[in-house]
């Protein structure tokens, strides 16, 4: 005779329990200014620095700075989510909750609203300096580079909470940074286009996410409406952070040992 | 809300099931068996003591019974259902050895988070502000209802913890070494307020601690050594079986015994790890 209680009904997604999740994260965030204040104004920094190292050059500047206002959201949310999972895990206070009439789903989009919540501030702000300020040129809506912001962000909240179950502790979790995000960064034609890299690197760069996202914001550089590779982009972005949220959702175990 | 004295959680004609009945329970953590083969209930309405010295499985034990332990065999009800079942989630309160808070939330901003995964929605509200602030004063935070958890001593931030427990109507309150830390002056208004959540909420309290001297207050009797139960009774009847005047020289004096059996009996008996 087992104990094993019978699986938990993976309950559909409880709105105020989701709510009440988001909320309790930006709260936690509202006690640390100097984080929220990193998050925001570091890739608008990073953004200004870009702009005059290419002084000379500004096309250069529009390739980059589209692929980077993609870029940034992913690992800022990865980073942040990565980290606040792992202390959720051993604060004790994941366990506590999971004990709780809580559905892992109801904490995964908690988590998800609230740090896409910052990602918005994060992106619009990037995103309206570089175009309005720094005279990034875009052919098409900056409302298209927000979105593909967004998914990115979204992505990265995905891919943070994946590795967090897989970190024994915060030295564990930054460097998954550089493990998970660095190949990505090298392979998503950033530095050069992926169809001049060796034939293998392309395939490899094919199945990574960040090489949609990047692409995504160079479909909106260079066209005036949403072409169908845009498209494409997006729905892959889309699919992988929902896909790795998932994969997030089935690390979280109300039974340990 | 609570429940009011008189006013038991179930109809006096149907004899409700114990709080926890525990059949041939075996637990295995990695490579070892820290639980075996127990068996014991836990009557409703009482506070029963887990006692045992550190790393004797009471917390893997307590674990189980909230339904967080993976591996477990045998038989455990809780509440009439089988431990982890979903629908008891809300029904008992749990408190880790270490206190799981957010560390970046204020106290009041902590219990009013948890009270509204137990009860969410906006017609609940005030229910739930009327359930956070008897919480608070329940484990006498009040002054510091709106300090971080953070920056609170070891012992508050461990109420805080204890308060999150309280929210709600938990039928059973698991407690895991509650008083750790404590001073006398609280340790001995905590026992005061088990008592009286015991009494005038109808709750029964499964708490645990290697602090022999708080046996005394215990309706009940669970001592634990080694993933063993050596004795489940009141602390009168543990007293007078084995002819001391303490819960404490009763203990030593069963661990002596079972020592003694068990190197007659199983001299290669491998003993067990610390668990936790």
């Amino acid at each position: 005779m087992s104990t094993t209680a019978p699986a938990a009904p993976t309950a559909a997604l409880d709105a105020a329990r989701t709510t009440a999740t988001a909320a309790r994260v930006l709260r936690q965030l509202r006690h640390d200014p100097r984080t929220i204040a990193l998050m925001i104004l570091v890739p608008c920094l990073m953004l200004i620095l870009l702009r005059y190292v290419f002084d000379g050059s500004p096309r250069t500047f529009d390739n980059i700075g589209a692929s980077l206002l993609g870029i940034f959201p992913l690992i800022t949310m990865f980073l942040v989510t990565s980290i606040a999972t792992l202390r959720e895990r051993t604060s004790g206070t994941l366990e506590r909750l999971l004990a709780m009439p809580l559905g892992k789903a109801d904490l995964i989009a908690g988590y998800a609203l609230a740090f896409g919540a910052v990602a918005i501030v994060q992106s619009a702000l990037a995103t309206g300096l570089a175009v309005w300020l720094l005279g990034l040129d875009v052919t098409g809506s900056p409302w298209l580079l927000l979105l593909v912001a967004l998914l990115d962000a979204l992505l990265g909240t995905a891919l943070g909470l994946f590795v967090s179950a897989f970190a024994a502790s915060e030295f564990q979790a930054v460097q998954f940074m550089p493990a998970v995000i660095f190949p990505q960064l090298l392979l998503c034609g950033l530095f050069t286009p992926r169809s001049d890299m060796h034939p293998a690197l392309t395939a490899v760069s094919d199945v990574l996410p960040m090489s949609y996202a990047v692409d995504g914001m160079n479909q909106v550089l260079h066209h005036s409406d949403m072409t169908a590779t845009f498209v494409r982009d997006v729905l892959i972005v889309a699919g992988c952070a929902l896909l790795v949220l998932a994969l997030g959702a089935a690390t979280l175990r109300r039974r340990t040992s | 809300m609570n429940y009011l004295p008189g006013q038991p959680s179930e109809p006096l004609t149907t004899s409700p099931a114990p709080a926890v009945h525990a059949d041939d329970l075996t637990v295995v953590r990695g490579p070892r068996t820290v639980l075996h083969h127990l068996g014991f209930t836990v009557p409703r309405g009482q506070i029963t003591g887990l006692l045992g010295p550190s790393g004797c499985g009471k917390s893997t034990l307590m674990r189980a019974v909230v339904g967080t332990q993976a591996k477990v065999t045998g038989t455990l009800d809780v509440l009439g259902r089988p431990a982890g079942h979903p629908t008891l989630r809300s029904r008992i309160g749990y408190v880790t050895q270490a206190a799981s808070v957010y560390d970046d939330l204020t106290v009041r901003q902590n219990l009013e988070y948890f009270a509204a995964v137990l009860d969410p929605g906006r017609a609940a509200a005030e229910r739930r502000h009327e359930h956070v602030t008897r919480a608070i004063a329940d484990v006498d935070l009040t002054s510091h209802a709106d300090a971080l958890a953070g920056n609170l001593s070891g012992g508050q931030r461990n109420r805080v913890s204890l308060a999150v427990a309280l929210l709600g109507t938990p039928e059973l309150l698991v407690l895991d070494e509650p008083t750790v830390g404590l001073d006398p002056v609280l340790r001995r208004d905590l026992w005061n307020l088990f008592h009286d959540i015991a009494a005038t909420r109808g709750a029964t309290l499964l708490v645990s601690s290697h602090v022999m001297d708080e046996a005394e207050r215990c309706h009940r009797l669970l001592l634990m050594r080694e993933g063993d139960v050596l004795a489940d009774e009141s602390p009168e009847a543990l007293r007078s079986r084995t002819g001391t005047d303490t819960v404490e020289a009763a203990f030593l004096r069963l661990v002596d015994e079972a020592t003694a059996a068990h190197r007659t009996e199983a001299p290669t008996r491998h003993t067990q790890e610390p668990t936790r």
